[in-house]
């Protein structure tokens, strides 16, 4: 582990929030004004392109990077070098091994995640794929390889599993985070597959499993049945990471490399199954989560019907329910892992997209909420950045 | 010889829905378009070299099963998106 140092918490963002929206049937880009009051969508970039995760390099502040495949063309990377104006596919794009002749290889279906390198590396970006894969780009996202070994490695490869044991739409390799105080200190995670740490930009890795929880009948000693939905680093406290499993929400303080149940403090009627874990950008004992029906055949929609947000401001301690303005009943409402996320304003703003194609947005931290959009298609993912 | 190209795949050669390329067999002739039409070939075959689950090569009305198909001058060749439900 690095020397443990805590981040002086950046000041609040006071420029207008801009949301990228990847969706299943194209991107949308929705900017704000400096109040957040009002909100304006683009046209679709890439009508009918399945848009996995659309992101703004916050080194440069103009550079976006969009991973898109469509139903039948395979998988690829569009860059734009000017915030969205014009685009340029990726000269090569994530792929694995050309397998030698008579073995099977395996094929990319699709960029899952994307996420941009440490400050003193401007044009490193990293990717995570489905089937799991992890790959790096050292010129801006123009070309990329395969990263590290675990691609191929047999004891990762167990762990991946195969198609049949990850989300029903593939599993995934995501939650890739690098740690702002050193660009070789390294996280990511798999659906299925846990969580793992590198502390030498990826020459090794080790698990960090301990304390998560398996689907009833596993054996948790088993790295390929851990399934975290989302993990996250506290950008005011490095040493913190907050996650979303599939069994629950985690908190892990490091050194230590123990998760803490902390979704065992949740209302037991709405339980702490969900996709997204959003951090507060300053406070590192504030997090929100979006709680979905784990129960029976995993619905996966607000249970009940009745759509909620989660706040702890005592890392999880206690949690306060924010559903001021969402629909009171019949609203079943599921909210993927990349589609909810936060502005760095104060009072914080949250924003979240839904499968069934509303946007929801609160410039209150959660206290009140505003559909911000809707009718769009079924959201993927959504990213505040501000431009 | 004449390769057909399907509307998905248009941005790539200037929305043309014919484009003329040679070459002797399948591999050969969607390495042109490739030098062409960058990132044409990645978006159609995979990176083990087989056409995609959606996509479908028709060459003398024959469904191209890999890239070794030989190919004449004359050949028609159609890259087809499959109607795969919807």
């Amino acid at each position: 582990m690095p020397r443990s140092t805590t981040t002086v918490a950046p000041q609040p963002a006071i420029g207008s929030v801009t949301l990228l929206i990847g969706t299943r049937k194209g991107a949308f880009i929705l900017r704000g004004d400096r109040a957040r009051r009002t909100w304006k969508l683009s046209h679709p970039q890439f009508l009918g392109q399945i848009v996995h995760h659309l992101v703004l390099d916050p080194r440069d502040r103009r550079t976006m990077l969009m991973a898109a495949r469509t139903g039948h063309l395979g998988p690829t990377v569009f860059r734009s070098p000017d915030q969205g104006k014009t685009w340029k596919e990726a000269k090569t794009t994530p792929a694995f091994p050309k397998a030698p002749e008579g073995e099977k290889g395996r094929v990319v279906d699709h960029v899952f995640w994307l996420t941009p390198g440490h400050p003193s590396e401007p044009n490193v970006w990293y990717a995570g794929t489905s089937p799991q894969g992890l790959f790096r780009s050292d010129d801006g996202g123009a070309t990329w390889e395969p990263f590290s070994y675990i691609n191929d490695d047999p004891q990762y490869r167990e762990w991946m599993g195969t198609v049949q044991d990850g989300t029903p739409d593939g599993p995934k390799l995501h939650s890739i985070i690098v740690d702002p105080r050193d660009p070789a200190h390294l996280y990511f995670a798999m659906s299925g597959g846990g969580v793992h740490e590198s502390v030498d930009r990826g020459k090794t890795w080790t698990t960090l499993v301990q304390g998560m929880d398996v689907v009833e009948g596993f054996d948790a000693a088993n790295i390929a049945v851990h399934d975290p939905h989302c993990v996250r680093l506290c950008p005011s406290n490095p040493d913190r990471l907050y996650q979303q499993n599939h069994c629950g929400i985690y908190r892990l303080d490091r050194p230590s490399n123990q998760w803490v149940r902390i979704g065992k403090n949740m209302p037991e009627r709405i339980g702490d199954v969900g996709f997204p874990m959003v951090l507060h950008p300053r406070d590192p004992d504030t997090a929100w989560v979006f709680p979905m029906d784990g129960t029976g055949v995993w619905p996966r929609v607000s249970p009940g019907g009745k759509p909620a947000v989660y706040k702890t401001r005592n890392a999880g301690q206690t949690w306060a329910r924010l559903s001021k303005d969402f629909p009171k009943a019949q609203a079943w409402w599921t909210v993927k892992r990349q589609a909810m996320t936060a502005d760095a304003h104060e009072p914080v703003g949250l924003y979240f997209g839904t499968t069934s194609g509303e946007l929801w947005g609160s410039r209150t931290g959660g206290a009140s909420w505003t559909c911000i959009a809707r009718h769009l298609p079924e959201i993927y993912s959504v990213e505040a950045a501000e431009l | 010889m004449t390769v057909h190209i399907p509307s998905p795949l248009r941005s790539y050669t200037a929305q043309h829905a014919e484009v003329d390329v040679t070459g002797s067999t399948l591999e050969e002739i969607l390495a042109a378009l490739d030098q062409r039409y960058p990132g044409f070939r990645f978006r159609i075959i995979t990176e083990q070299d087989t056409i995609r689950q959606h996509i479908r090569i028709f060459v003398k009305e024959e469904q191209a099963q890999d890239l070794a198909v030989a190919l004449r001058p004359d050949d028609q060749v159609y890259i087809i998106c499959a109607l795969s439900g919807g």
